[in-house]
């Protein structure tokens, strides 16, 4: 056993698999200890917020204020306050008013507004440009010559007994707050999804329901698998003919038309994440079966089983310590491997909109779900779908490297 | 011809046996559930509705509809006649919309999508694999783990990512759908040409998805075949390298037949959800509208006729199996 999990250690793939594994396991156990609460609070009232950190505005003009004179401040903020379609709308101008251009940079804010500030002339009328058009470039030059804003916001509060405006504090732009100085940050790693909620939290939390779903799915049909794959192959005879019989009718008919039949039929009320999860498992178990049978037949015959028999073990002792322990590391790898595709499988189910109950918990397939209701695909929200199919793949990919990885320590002949 | 015969005509008992279960199942499993299927779709129909006879007479008019006042078994016998007539009712949410005509204009659309894509990806998924088990070295280490990260990105995911880059960010193909949203189908040069530029991205995001999985099965079962002791007593006979490759890619060729043939249930259900995504006008999409409409003729009929499909399917890979099997040859030489 020790001989064993020494050479499994060895397996480069097994390692690298089991590495990412474990590191999904630490932070799902660990992060939600730093950043406890419900996963599904929606914290947002908006949808999709970015992923960033987010100082209470509230806060910090209460906070205490710094002056320093940032040589490049006045720059960003022009630049900042310039859009791409003012500067495409300035190009515009100097084309028309033949303006030598030179290799002029559009995002060079600097030389955009110097060319402007030498060349624009409101009562010059290019050619072919109508009146509405060239009243545009006025007030467009207007807000350029205002650009970055003034010198101070004024922060006024009501005054309750008359009613008034009363100003209680002046921000000048050379006002600094240290940002653990404001009360109130939140930083949203992976900003918040639809309903507004922190999309990293849910994120752990959905991991941890989703590997609960695998195991679930995963001990579920390959305890079936192995109860028939032991029957049909060790027993044989009618036993064997009846088991296969129903093994090939499952295996052809493909395992998610049945887990779609059944999961709809089951309502949504019903369907929680441990029922989605024995389901899984129930359309899942037919290659284990067959996979188990061909190895149980291939030992029947070995003399130690025979000598078994003679001796008068029962059957059981005989399939617990003369078969199992024969066949037990390709019974851990197939259940590695029902694992990873029962995740896979709820993932799909929920995406059919045949997932887990809402509400509750969150999992990897109602993220995707909710992501893709609210078209976070086509509004640029990567952060509320890139990450949950990251965490899938990762998940998957770790789950079938320590796969080929123990394959390769139990069949030599693989082993590269 | 007796080896072939018996081969085929176990086939083809299995294949019928098959799908007679497959109807029993598609017509129980939603028979057997505690819920009243015709309760939960009065349910969801009468919504807020509180009047009591409306409900109860909205409850009467489906259980007539779907027999189900009847006994089990007559019902079994009603839905396989219809069923044979291709008479599936009509739909809940595309009312007056016969559940066959939705149906029969969506399967086209998959079969057109998902046969090519499943058949690409497994050819170019099989050459690489052969060939990473052959030059091994650097194209092998580069290429297996790359195959095996992309073979583990569920469908759906690669189809978000390639929908992301491709269409909403570099603009060079449609977002959305199986032709522009303007155009009717008909047999025009443009309908053609917006067919085949919504083809690509679903298209290319299935034949990416098989071809990791594909490419990682062959290169271990061609690894395994390089180091069998008919490749290395071939090398001593002094067989030209070329053709023992032939000899141990037609048997590692085998079992990824096989591995088609048992996979294809699963290909076709991850494809259908990549569908989903595309809005491509196929029996994912058709499946994914009947759900959230609770459209219970409708689901009922596209399981069924996805569960034909991959049977038959499944039948004719088996068929092709034995003409390249050399023990179901050997048979027919032995007759």
């Amino acid at each position: 056993m020790k001989n064993t999990l020494r050479q499994v250690f060895h397996s480069p793939k097994f390692v690298v698999g089991f590495v990412i594994f474990v590191a999904i396991l630490l932070t799902m156990i660990i992060y939600p200890l730093f950043n406890p609460g419900n996963p599904l609070a929606q914290i947002g009232v908006g949808t999709f917020a970015k992923p960033g950190t987010y100082v209470s505005l509230y806060d910090a003009t209460k906070a205490k204020t710094e002056t320093f004179r940032l040589p490049d401040a006045e720059e960003k903020r022009l630049k900042a306050s310039l859009s791409d379609e003012d500067r495409v709308a300035m190009v515009e101008w100097f084309t028309a008013a033949g303006v030598d251009m030179g290799d002029l940079d559009l995002q060079d804010t600097d030389a955009l507004l110097d060319l402007w500030n030498a060349n624009y002339d409101p009562s010059l009328r290019p050619k072919g440009m109508i009146t509405a058009r060239v009243n545009y470039f006025k007030r467009l030059n207007n807000a350029l010559q205002e650009l970055g804003g003034g010198d101070t916001i004024i922060i006024a509060e009501k005054d309750d007994a008359s009613g008034e405006l009363v100003e209680s504090k002046k921000i000048l732009n050379t006002d600094y707050v240290n940002v653990n100085a404001v009360t109130n940050v939140k930083t949203l790693p992976l900003g918040t999804d639809n309903f507004g909620r922190d999309v990293l939290k849910e994120l752990v939390s959905a991991v941890g329901t989703s590997l609960l779903i695998g195991l679930i799915a995963g001990v579920v049909a390959t305890s079936i698998g192995l109860v028939f794959g032991l029957l049909a192959g060790y027993v044989g005879g009618i036993v064997d003919d009846l088991i296969m019989f129903i093994t090939n009718i499952f295996t052809v008919i493909p395992g998610f038309v049945l887990l779609i039949l059944i999961t709809y039929s089951i309502g949504q009320e019903q369907r929680g994440a441990a029922v989605v999860a024995a389901v899984i498992g129930l359309t899942s178990w037919t290659w284990t079966t067959r996979s188990v049978r061909s190895q149980v037949i291939s030992l029947r015959n070995r003399d130690h089983v025979n000598l078994s028999k003679l001796s008068g073990h029962s059957l059981i002792r005989i399939v617990l310590t003369d078969i199992l322990p024969y066949i037990a590391s390709y019974v851990v790898m197939a259940f590695i491997l029902q694992v990873s595709s029962g995740i896979l499988a709820e993932a799909q189910l929920s995406l059919l909109g045949l997932g887990p109950r809402t509400t509750i918990t969150p999992t990897l397939g109602l993220m995707m779900n909710w992501a893709m209701l609210y078209s976070a695909h086509t509004n640029g929200s990567w952060w509320a779908y890139f990450p949950v199919i990251l965490t899938i793949t990762l998940i998957s990919f770790s789950l079938n490297l320590m796969n080929t990885g123990l394959d390769q320590v139990f069949n030599p002949a693989l082993r590269d | 011809m007796k080896g072939y015969r018996k081969y085929f005509g176990k086939k083809i008992l299995w294949f019928v046996i098959t799908f007679i279960a497959a109807v029993i199942l598609n017509f129980i499993l939603p028979r057997l559930m505690p819920a009243d299927p015709v309760a939960s779709i009065t349910g969801k129909l009468a919504g807020g509705n509180s009047d009591v006879a409306a409900v109860q007479e909205i409850y009467a008019r489906y259980q007539e509809e779907f027999g189900t006042n009847k006994p089990m078994i007559e019902q079994f016998w009603m839905f396989c006649k219809n069923a044979i007539h291709g008479n599936f009712g009509l739909s809940f949410s595309q009312y007056p919309r016969s559940v066959t005509n939705i149906i029969s204009s969506a399967i086209v659309w998959t079969i057109a999508l998902q046969l090519p894509a499943i058949l690409v990806g497994w050819l170019l998924g099989n050459l690489l694999g052969a060939l990473a088990a052959y030059i091994r070295k650097g194209f092998d280490k580069v290429l297996m783990p790359v195959s095996l990260f992309l073979s583990n990105i569920p469908a759906f995911g690669m189809a978000v990512i390639m929908l992301v880059v491709f269409a909403v960010n570099l603009k060079i193909a449609p977002i959305s759908g199986g032709y522009a949203f303007d155009m009717i189908p008909h047999l025009g040069w443009d309908f053609i040409k917006s067919v085949i530029s919504h083809y690509q991205l679903p298209f290319w995001s299935i034949v990416l998805v098989s071809i990791g999985g594909q490419a990682v099965g062959m290169r271990s079962m061609s690894i395994y075949e390089l180091n069998a002791d008919y490749v290395k007593y071939s090398r001593f006979l002094g067989i030209k390298d070329r053709k023992i490759v032939g000899y141990v890619f037609r048997n590692a060729m085998l079992p990824q037949i096989t591995g088609l043939a048992l996979s294809i249930g699963t290909m076709v259900g991850g494809a259908l959800v990549a569908e989903i995504i595309f809005s491509y006008p196929g029996l994912g999409s058709t499946m994914y509208s009947a759900v959230t409409s609770a459209d219970y003729p409708l689901i009922s009929a596209t399981t069924l006729i996805i569960t034909l499909m991959v049977l038959v399917v499944t039948f004719l890979l088996d068929i092709v199996y034995g003409f390249i099997d050399p023990r179901v040859k050997a048979a027919q030489v032995d007759a």
